[in-house]
Order: structure tokens, then sequence, then C-alpha cells
């Protein structure tokens, strides 16, 4: 659906780009993770032909894609990271000055506002100046001008900065339910929870370069490191560990500060066979911690920094 | 051009819920007219009446060579009306009063004087709260002065010494011809109407280039921008606004000035043409002045000041042309003054052919403006 290549473009003496990569297939939500500042929104930028790459290509559905385009931006969704709605509209106008500016005829822009206003919740305030509304209902409104005109491409730019908690739940939600529908989604974040959540791949950015991209379990397995277990209980946990290294998965098991320590594959799938291994061996265990490595790991890993540094 | 008017559309909504906007287009420019209209009435159209005083202590032939021949074609032309005092007293208290702009004392021996050749003076007693009046009749009090000393050293020259102050003073009487222009010039209604109407139209057209500053700042430039539509269409839709919006503003304006403070437009035909002329003008100008700018704060004190200035120099407040010189040469480099002049040309009952004149370096203004304006206005969708 979507290609970019080699994606280059530099702000005076800054090179907020350098050399970006990646590919999304229909039906793919791709993540790009990276702290601020790290040039995802410029990235996008030029993905969605709004800016334009001083070196490198933008290719959707094969075909290349400028600021000068017009056709082909009609398949694509832009949700920017700022609010980008007209505080003295309502969500109703709002919603149908962009249908019509996307081509929409005036009777399918009127039944897409309709159903656009029931998918974000706002069709009992519709006719409300947008000026009057929450945070969240703002956010809400500000993601259901990109969906209006079914994209086939849905780009949103951290879309949850600054959203409660209750919003943001329902924002990745509708991505998820987006991303099941068959639209690809490319999904800016430096929250490492939500890339983990919704994306089926993932970039890692930092400084303007593409560190690694993969699946979670791909850019983890970078990292080279274990799950971890530690089963704190009552009983002889040194028999108990001795028994769990019978299991497979489990890689080594020891007995520290008082607790069971084990380094395993696949430590969630691995647990209820574990406990009972460690049950039979007289253990009684009152606390399990699990600890997987993740992607805050793996951009450590890759960057030497942490992600919200 | 679906795209320009859709965002046209939008605009529009918008600044129809924007009452400042229509504070500025039309309530504005009509209530200042009526101010203006109401203050400077007598003053635009010439049909000024000063009430003068008049104390004779002479009785003698150059005074009534005085009374008649300097101030009696004045009267007669409605432009003063004299009451008579019979002591200097009387005179004095009456301008001190402010029941008269001004009292010509003739004092007593004038004739004598002027018969002799000797030095004679007519006093000006002035109201302090009609300094107009009182420099008018300083003027005629002076001209009077200043025939009687022609002849006096005319006579002089010839060895005369012995002057009959009646022939004197009557000699070359005093003639104020009615210097009305009213044929020529606008009436005060029709006058600061349209001036108002003009100089705000400045303001009202930077509404639409202008938003685009607001635009970027709320992101919604962004998102228009990533719309598939061409970037022309944004810049199109915004210059739309400007021309509707000023359109609009001044057909309400004409309309609502004809009917409450009596301004007389003219003919239609050319008036509507004035209009579009105008307003093609001020946005070109004002988009201009626009693409210096970086913010809605920057754009729009440059555009008051760019507003002011030539609203100044084209004399939608006081007739600057009638200055002459350089002002009045400078005042035709401002579309404001060639509307009022197009205007102008329409008084009489004019055609609209009159205004062709005016229209021409109007659009002269639009097109030079809006070329250099097409050249730099990129960098206002430019992210």
């Amino acid at each position: 659906m979507l290609e970019c290549r080699d994606l280059h473009k530099r702000f005076g003496d800054l090179e907020a780009v350098r050399g970006v990569s990646f590919r999304i297939a229909s039906g793919e939500t791709y993540g790009l993770l990276g702290p601020n500042g790290a040039g995802k929104t410029t990235t996008i930028s030029m993905a969605c032909g709004l800016l334009e790459a001083d070196r490198g290509e933008v290719l959707l559905g094969g075909r290349p894609l400028t600021t000068r385009s017009v056709a082909e931006k009609a398949v694509i969704g832009y949700v920017p990271q700022e609010l980008a709605i007209y505080p003295d509209l309502s969500a109703r106008e709002n919603l149908r000055f962009f249908g019509r500016l996307y081509g929409l005829r005036s009777d399918v822009a009127e039944d897409r506002v309709g159903e656009v206003l029931r998918v974000i919740g706002l069709t009992d305030r519709a006719d409300e100046q947008t000026k009057n509304y929450s945070g969240g209902m703002q956010r809400r409104l500000n993601i259901g001008i990109g969906l209006l005109h079914r994209p086939k491409l849905l780009i949103l730019d951290e879309p949850t900065v600054g959203v409660d908690p209750q919003s943001r739940n329902a924002i990745l939600e509708s991505v998820e339910r987006l991303s099941g529908e068959g639209m690809a989604v490319l999904y800016t974040t430096h929250y490492m929870e939500e890339a983990e959540r919704l994306c089926d791949r993932i970039g890692i950015v930092d400084l303007g370069e593409l560190k690694a991209e993969g699946t979670r379990e791909e850019l983890v397995s970078l990292v080279g490191e274990h799950d971890r277990i530690a089963l704190e209980g009552v009983g002889d946990l040194r028999a108990a560990a001795d028994a769990s290294r019978a299991l497979g998965p489990v890689l080594a098991a020891s007995v520290q500060d008082g607790a069971i320590q084990l380094i395993v594959d696949h430590a969630r799938s691995l647990l209820p066979e574990l406990l009972g291994e460690v049950t039979d061996a007289g253990v009684a265990v009152h606390s399990v911690d699990v600890h997987e490595p993740d992607l805050e790991a793996v951009f450590l890993h890759l960057t030497g920094k942490a992600l919200r540094d | 051009m679906r795209a320009a008017l859709v965002i046209a559309g939008k605009d529009l909504r918008q600044r129809l819920r924007d009452r400042s906007a229509l504070m500025l287009a039309v309530v504005l420019p009509l209530v200042l007219a009526s101010i203006f209209g109401v203050i400077f009435h007598n003053a635009i159209t010439g049909r000024v009446t000063f009430e003068f005083g008049l104390v004779d202590l002479d009785h003698g032939p150059a005074a009534q060579a005085f009374v008649t021949d300097a101030l009696g074609p004045l009267e007669r032309a409605g432009l003063i009306r004299l009451s008579r005092e019979s002591t200097f007293a009387a005179g004095q208290s009456a301008a001190n009063k402010d029941q008269v702009s001004a009292t010509f004392v003739l004092p007593a021996g004038l004739s004598g004087a002027v018969a002799r050749g000797q030095p004679a003076s007519v006093r000006v007693l002035g109201s302090v709260d009609s300094t107009i009046g009182t420099q008018v009749a300083q003027s005629i009090a002076r001209s009077y002065a200043d025939r009687i000393e022609t002849i006096r050293i005319a006579a002089a020259a010839g060895r005369n010494t012995s002057i009959d102050a009646a022939k004197a003073a009557a000699l070359m009487p005093i003639v104020i011809a009615d210097v009305s222009t009213r044929n020529r010039q606008l009436d005060s209604g029709t006058f600061f109407g349209a001036g108002m109407a003009v100089f705000f139209l400045f303001f009202t057209v930077q509404f639409g280039i202008t938003s685009l500053f607001d635009e970027r700042r709320d992101g919604t430039l962004q998102r228009m921008l990533a719309a598939p539509i061409r970037r022309g269409s944004i810049l199109t839709g915004k210059l739309i606004t400007s021309l509707v919006l000023g359109s609009a503003s001044m057909a309400v304006l004409v309309i609502a000035t004809r009917f409450l403070i009596s301004a007389h437009w003219g003919n239609p035909l050319g008036v509507a043409v004035l209009i579009v002329a105008g307003v093609l003008a001020s946005t070109a100008v004002m988009t201009l002045v626009a693409t210096f700018a970086s913010t809605t704060e920057q754009a729009q004190s440059w555009q008051a000041m760019v507003a002011l200035v030539f609203g100044m120099l084209g004399g939608t407040f006081f007739p600057v042309a009638q200055a002459g010189g350089l002002i009045a040469a400078l005042s035709l480099a401002t579309p404001q003054a060639w509307f009022l002049r197009g205007l102008e040309n329409l008084t009489g009952g004019a055609g609209a052919g009159a205004v062709a004149g005016p229209v021409a370096a109007m659009l002269a203004f639009a097109v030079v403006t809006g070329a250099l304006a097409l050249m730099r206005i990129g960098r206002l969708i430019a992210r």
C-alpha cells in the first residue's frame, strides 16, 4: 500500500530524516516508535504528501506521491498530532467541510458524516460549536475527520498525546477495529505500550534514522534477552528450582533472595505448567513476578538511551 | 474550482458568525459616516451662513460702502447674516456670548480718514468659539482695507491727497462668487458614506487572505494540504472570500447610506463597476501586504497601517486633494482616491462611462499589486 524509500529531509543544519525506508501492506498496522524529535512527524509528513523529500521517494499503491499529487491523496486519511478542527464550526460542519474537500458528493457526505458521528460518539452534540467540546471530544473529532472518506491508508501522528485514559482507550480500540477491516495504518507514537498493542510491525526511529524494524518478537530477539520469572513461596525452594529445570523452556533456575529465579522462553505460556511443577515440589507459591524484555529494552539496546529521554 | 468554492463557503460561514467582521464591514463604517456627515455637513456642502454683528460708529460714506459693497453681496448670497448693534459694547457682548461669529466695528471718523488718505481701521471682534467665522470676518475686513490702501497709494502717486471716500470704497467692489462646488463634489452624506465604505473595505477584504495564518496556527491548513486538492485552490478560495466579503459589505453600505444618511451614489451601473474595481484593488493590495507577514497579528497590523495611510491619503476622511501640491499628487497613488473621484464623476446624473478613468486606475492597481502578490503568495501555504 505504502512504500517509503530512502527518505531524507533537512531543515537548515538539522538533518531531520536520514534514509528512512519502510513499507506497509493493506490491513497492516505499522508503528513508528521513537522519542520526541526523532523525525517521526517529518517522516509521515513526507509519507502523506505534505512535505517534499530532499531525497528518496514515496510510493502509494505503486505510484509516486508528492506534495503536488491530487488523486493519490484521496486514499489517505491524515490525523495530525495537534488538533486540526475549526472551533467556530460544529462537528457536523467540520466533517461536512472536509468531506466535500475530499470529493464526497453532498448526499454521500451527509451519510458518512452521520456514520462517523456515531463512531466517534458525537451524534448528540453534532451541531454544537467544537470550541465547547472537551479535549477528548475534540480528539475524537480530529480522528473522525481522517476516517470520513473511507481511506485505504490511515496515518495517525501521535493521536493520544494529551488524551485522558478513557478517550485514549477508545482511540486505540478504533485503530484496532479499522486495521481489522483491512485498512493500512501508519501510527507514530512514543508510547511503547501503544506500539506493542496496536502494531503488526514496528520501526524504531531515533535521530532521523530507522534503527530497526520488525514484529515485536523480532525486535526483542535483537536484544538477545529472555523472560525472567521470580517465584516467592514457602517450602523447599531449592528442590522446586531443581524440579523446574526439567521443563524445556526453562533455561536456568536458582534460589536468590528468598525466591526461585528462573530464566525462560515464553514466560506467559509456561507459567501454568511451571506453577504445577513447583507446587508438586512442595512449595506454596504466594507471589509471581514475570519480567519480559520489551520495546523499551530494545530501544535502550539500539540507541543507548531510554525511550522517554 | 469546486474545492475553492467549498473553502470560500466555509470561510464565509465563519465570517458571518464572527460579529467583529460584521461590525468592521458594515456597522462601523455606517456609524462613522453618519457621525462625520452630521459634523461636517456645512463645511462639505459650502452652504455656510455666518452670523456677524455690525457696529457702525462712523455713519459716513466709507462705512456705507463697506456695508453695501463688501457685506451686501455676501448677505444676499446667504453666506452671512448681519445683526446691527448700536454700540461697541453691544457688539462686543454679542461676540463674547457667541451670538455672532464676529462683530465688525466701523469706528467714528473712518470716512474722514479715508477721504484724507490717512490710516483707517475696521475692527473685528471675534468669538472664541468660532475661529473659522472670525477668520472669514477678518478676511472680509482685510480685503476692504487693502482696497482702500491701494487707492490711497495710487492717489498719493498722483499727488491727489484728497480722495472721495465713497468712490474709493466703491472702486473694485468685493465680489464673492459662490465657490460651492456642489455640482462637482459629493454632498456630505455621500462623501462620508463612500469614504468610510472604501476605507473599511481595506479592512474587510483582509479577512479572506489573512485567515490562512489562522488555518496554519490551528492545523487546518495542514489538513487541507493533505487533501486531494490543488494548493492553488486554497489560495483561490481565500481570495474568493475576500472578494465576496468586500463586495457584499460595499453593497450593504451603498443601500444603507442611501436611506440612513441620504447618500447619493449616482448611476447604479457606474457604482457597481467602481465597487468591483475597488474590491479587486483592495484585495490585491492587502494580499500583497499579507505575503510579508508571518502571523495573523503581524499581517493585521501591517494591513491596518497600509489601510490607514492609504485611507488618509486617499481622502476618505477629508478631501485631501483640495490641499493641492504634493498631497494631491500622492493621493492619486491610492485606490481610495480614484474610487471617490469616480463617484464625483457620477454626480450630476453622469452615466456609467464617467467612471472609466478611475476604474482603469484601480484595475491597474489591482494588476500591479496582484502580480507582485502572486509572486510571493506561495509562502503563505508553504509548510
